[in-house]
């Protein structure tokens, strides 16, 4: 399919460590269509594989499996260098924005670098005008051109990274986690800039994030992952109001409230649980240590992602038995 | 490059006083190495016959005393001085120049090229520098030149060694894998974000490998292998005091007095340099 | 009811190459077993407020005022904070893993500290050990106190760090900012753990985040600063009801739930906050308050009381009317 990002079981691994032995799975079969304007979220725990897939969609991991087309042209197998003639479409907002900007670089020199690598042809001049309207565009001042990274607050900086993501006239942006390393105040700042900026550019988004209300608030369609597999997808609305996957129901009840009375329940019904020892996956469903509604075939046998209308998939042994959604009174 | 992290470094560097100190003694002597001999009026291979051996302070004109040979102690000193400062600013900035480069591209291209780039710094690393220098100088002569290469030769090896350690660790931020998704190629990445980053350690390393050269340079003079006379270095002055250190110590002292001196000044100056760089500070 | 903690006039002080106040005068006192939650955005002083009332500030830091624990003034010199530190007040830091020794084993490390309780044997030090290791859910406790550091995951570091902050039994848990950087389903089980254990241990707790949300269970009182200020204090079911406050209720807006994920933008609070060290004339957030008015820009409102809190608005909201 041309004109959007498709992912075809991918998979992605990494080594492990010095004593050999099997290459931990990070991502473990995950496909998805993307259409070129549209915004999907990607919502997960830390570890879960969701950072790596953002990376390994713009090249920077290699897959160990499945396939990765852009407008139709197959991009996972592309050397970094063939891979230069596309990264004008594809970007990547990062998650500490303290972090991917270099220190010794002033705002303006940062952002305007894509435009040295992938612009070679635009006269100084131009290019300077090109930085300002970028700026302009994400509400930095542009007194703060001219200063570094250390200067600025940690909202400037996501601003600064934002920028630098869209001056080359991307199609298609990665953000992987872009408000999680900001206070919650300065969160919606950017939330809505990220938003604003992409219904005006008409850029086509995966968001991805561990705060479901965040994802939420931009993405129409929102898939769960856990463990480097999809455990559900489906349009933001029928979603969080009957979630169909124990681990979305989990998700859902975390999100922070401001309701004491509500959180107060939760709180108490959060039963703390012991913190995992890492182990090695079992061999059925990678939920079952942590789900409560688990049942012996969930132990020995991995549930296939299956369709369930309205363009939803569930990855749980059980969903047919909740077609409405899992109830509240869920023991955590 | 950078503007304005330099310009904060050397605020702060200014504040400290001991090293400003050392930098202005530095600058001090570097210049009157230079234009002090033609001041002083005696040039470095003038023999006065009628004040040989003679003491600091005794003759007029001879601040510092005379050789056995009636040559002018200063003058001979300064002489040293430029020649020793010379070899050691020009075999530093060689180092510098190869090491960076070395180190920096191994560093980030990890894999093979960084495993062969380090495995011929480590067979260079096991060539014992002192036979390198005497093959050289029979070969070629004694003249600085010969000096400075072989010197040259060996100090970019751990000034490579220090680069890729750094490179290593950078190539892992954050920033660098943005500038890849920025479709920056691996020789822009080397130049705008490797390099200037590690530009820190890099200075002070190379402040403390000029005092380390100047001593291996004054080394090899002493043994008779460096700098020949009648040509002055500091190392081949001390060689000529050590002999005639009973009878007239101030042979030995003032050009030995004179190289402590500028070591120590390079040495406290990197020190504070390195603290200067340093961001965490900040 | 004799506060256990008792904060008078409190301000801390920055010199060095930017001289600057981070906390301008904080009056606050923690009854026993008492939950505080202190909220406010980067820069509001916060944090700097948590270390200074322990004597943790850094060596360009200097604290004045009047912070008295159990009648005790702990700003009077450097022994008067340390002596109070393990047993009387734990301290949990933003980095909870990081601050664990890494060349020690972790059962060194806990010991070391249950030690500092008078009265405590080796033997008795290592059961404590054990005991809290199990009491923060770690998995096999016994097996952990071999164990180095790194040997760890993160989550079960920070773990490990809310236990050696808690093995000599103090009375007050100081948090500072321990849910930063966590999953939302982390941070839910770690609010959950903190509960429990102030219950158990029948322990105080002041903890510090940016987050307003995550402390809406937790708390019994909340407290709001702002730019080195408490802005607004009171029992927490009131000020997440019905702030008074402006920038209370803006931070309560700001918090993204799943009610309002309908794909219109977040509320926000415009412009960010002050720089450390920012000179006003009037109202500190006035600036970027909605509700702002002339006196607002000419007059610094002062902390008063208002119903069973304090508010320091010109403007407050009125009970039972929307803010």
């Amino acid at each position: 399919m041309s004109g959007g990002l498709t992912l075809r079981e991918v998979v992605v691994t990494y080594p492990r460590g010095e004593a050999g032995g099997t290459p931990l799975t990070a991502v473990n079969g995950v496909s998805f269509t993307l259409a070129s304007g549209e915004i999907l979220g990607l919502v997960g725990e830390s570890g879960c594989g969701k950072s790596t897939l953002g990376r390994a969609i713009l090249g920077l991991v290699p897959l160990a499996g499945g396939a990765i087309h852009w407008q139709g042209r197959r991009i996972d197998s592309l050397t970094r260098r063939a891979f230069r003639s596309i990264r004008s479409e594809l970007q990547l907002v990062f998650q500490d924005p303290d972090a991917c900007l270099d220190p010794r670089m002033t705002i303006a020199e940062s952002v305007a670098e894509p435009l040295r690598s992938l612009a070679p042809g635009l006269l100084p001049a131009a290019r300077i005008e090109r930085v300002n309207e970028i700026l302009a565009e994400v509400g930095l001042p542009a007194s703060l051109a001219g200063r570094y990274p250390h200067q600025l607050s940690g909202g400037q900086l996501q601003r600064a990274v934002i920028a630098r993501a869209l001056v080359v006239d991307p199609r298609f942006v990665v953000c992987d986690e872009p408000v999680s390393a900001l206070d919650v105040s300065i969160q919606g700042q950017i939330v809505n800039l990220i938003g604003r900026t992409r219904r005006d550019r008409g850029l086509a988004c995966l968001f991805i994030s561990h705060n479901l209300a965040v994802v939420a608030s931009l993405a129409e369609r929102v898939l769960v992952m856990y463990r480097g597999r999809i455990v559900e997808s489906g349009a933001r609305q029928p979603l969080l109001g009957s979630p169909l996957h124990p681990y979305t129901r989990l998700l859902i009840d975390s999100v922070p409230g401001a309701d004491p009375a509500r959180a107060r329940t939760l709180l108490a019904r959060h039963a703390v649980p012991a913190v995992r020892m890492p182990v090695a996956a079992p061999a059925g469903c990678p939920f079952v240590t942590r789900c409560a509604l688990a049942v012996d075939r969930c132990r020995t046998l991995m549930p296939p992602l299956r369709d369930f209308g309205h363009g939803r998939q569930v990855a749980c042994h059980r969903a047919d038995e909740w077609r409405d959604g899992l109830p509240t009174s869920l023991p955590a | 490059m950078t503007g304005g992290l330099w310009r904060e470094a050397f605020v702060q560097l200014r504040a400290e006083r001991l090293a400003m100190a050392c930098a202005a003694l530095l600058a001090v002597l570097a210049v009157t190495a230079i234009a002090g001999p033609p001041l002083l009026g005696y040039r470095a291979d003038e023999i006065d016959w009628a004040h040989m051996a003679v003491p600091p302070l005794e003759a007029a004109g001879h601040w510092l005393g005379t050789d056995r040979l009636g040559r002018d102690l200063l003058v001979r000193t300064l002489h040293g001085l430029r020649v020793s400062l010379a070899i050691a600013l020009a075999a530093t900035l060689v180092a510098l120049v190869i090491g960076v480069a070395w180190g920096a591209l191994a560093g980030y291209k990890r894999g093979r090229i960084d495993a062969w780039m380090m495995r011929l710094v480590d067979v260079l690393y096991s060539l014992p520098q002192v036979f390198f220098v005497i093959i050289l100088t029979v070969v070629f002569g004694r003249s600085p030149s010969t000096i400075l290469v072989a010197i040259g030769a060996f100090g970019w090896l751990t000034m490579a060694r220090i680069v890729r350690g750094q490179a290593l660790a950078l190539r892992e931020r954050d920033f660098v894998e943005a500038a890849v998704v920025g479709g920056a190629s691996t020789m822009r990445i080397v130049w705008r974000h490797i390099i200037p980053n590690l530009m820190g350690p890099v200075i002070v390393y190379a402040t403390l490998t000029l005092p380390q050269v100047i001593l291996v340079e004054s080394f090899l003079s002493f043994l008779g292998i460096g700098i020949q006379e009648p040509l002055a270095s500091l190392g081949n002055l001390i060689a000529d005091g050590a002999a005639e250190m009973e009878t007239a110590p101030w042979m030995l002292v003032v050009p030995a007095a004179c190289l402590m001196l500028v070591v120590f000044c390079f040495n406290f100056l990197g020190d504070s340099l390195r603290d200067a760089l340093d961001p965490r500070d900040r | 009811m004799t506060a256990m903690l008792q904060v008078r006039g409190l301000t801390v002080d920055f010199s060095g190459a930017r001289p600057h106040r981070a906390v301008d005068g904080i009056d606050l006192s923690l009854a026993p077993r008492e939950r505080l939650a202190i909220v406010g955005e980067s820069g509001s002083g916060k944090s700097q407020f948590l270390l200074a009332c322990v004597g943790l500030l850094a060596a360009n830091g200097r604290a004045a005022g009047s912070v008295r624990f159990d009648g005790n003034e702990l700003l009077d010199g450097a022994e008067a904070a340390a002596r109070v530190r393990g047993t009387g007040i734990g301290f949990v830091f933003q980095d909870a893993g990081g601050s664990l020794t890494p060349h020690r084993r972790i059962g060194d490390q806990l010991v070391e500290v249950a030690l500092a309780r008078p009265g405590t044997s080796k033997p008795d030090a290592a059961g404590a050990a054990v005991d809290m290791l199990g009491r923060v859910r770690l998995p096999e406790p016994a097996g952990i106190l071999a164990r180095y550091p790194h040997e760890l995951s993160g989550g079960m570091r920070q773990r490990v760090a809310i236990a050696l902050a808690l093995v000599a039994r103090p009375r007050v848990l100081f948090a500072d900012e321990p849910t930063t950087a966590l999953d939302v389903t982390v941070q839910a089980e770690l609010m959950a753990l903190l509960a429990e254990l102030c219950e158990v241990l029948g322990m105080a707790l002041v903890l510090v985040t940016h987050d307003l949300g995550v402390v809406a269970a937790l708390a019994d009182r909340i407290a709001v600063m702002y730019a080195g200020r408490i802005v607004e204090e009171g029992t927490a079911s009131s000020l997440l009801s019905q702030p008074a406050h402006p920038y209370t209720a803006g931070l309560l807006a700001a918090i993204p739930t799943l009610a309002g994920a309908t794909g219109g933008e977040l509320a926000t609070i415009a412009g960010q906050p002050p720089a450390p060290g920012t000179a006003f004339a009037g109202c500190r957030f006035e600036p970027r308050c909605p509700r702002a008015a002339e006196p607002c820009r000419a007059i610094d409102p002062p902390l008063e009381a208002r119903g069973s809190g304090r508010v320091a608005c010109h403007f407050p909201a009125e009970p039972g009317r929307a803010p």
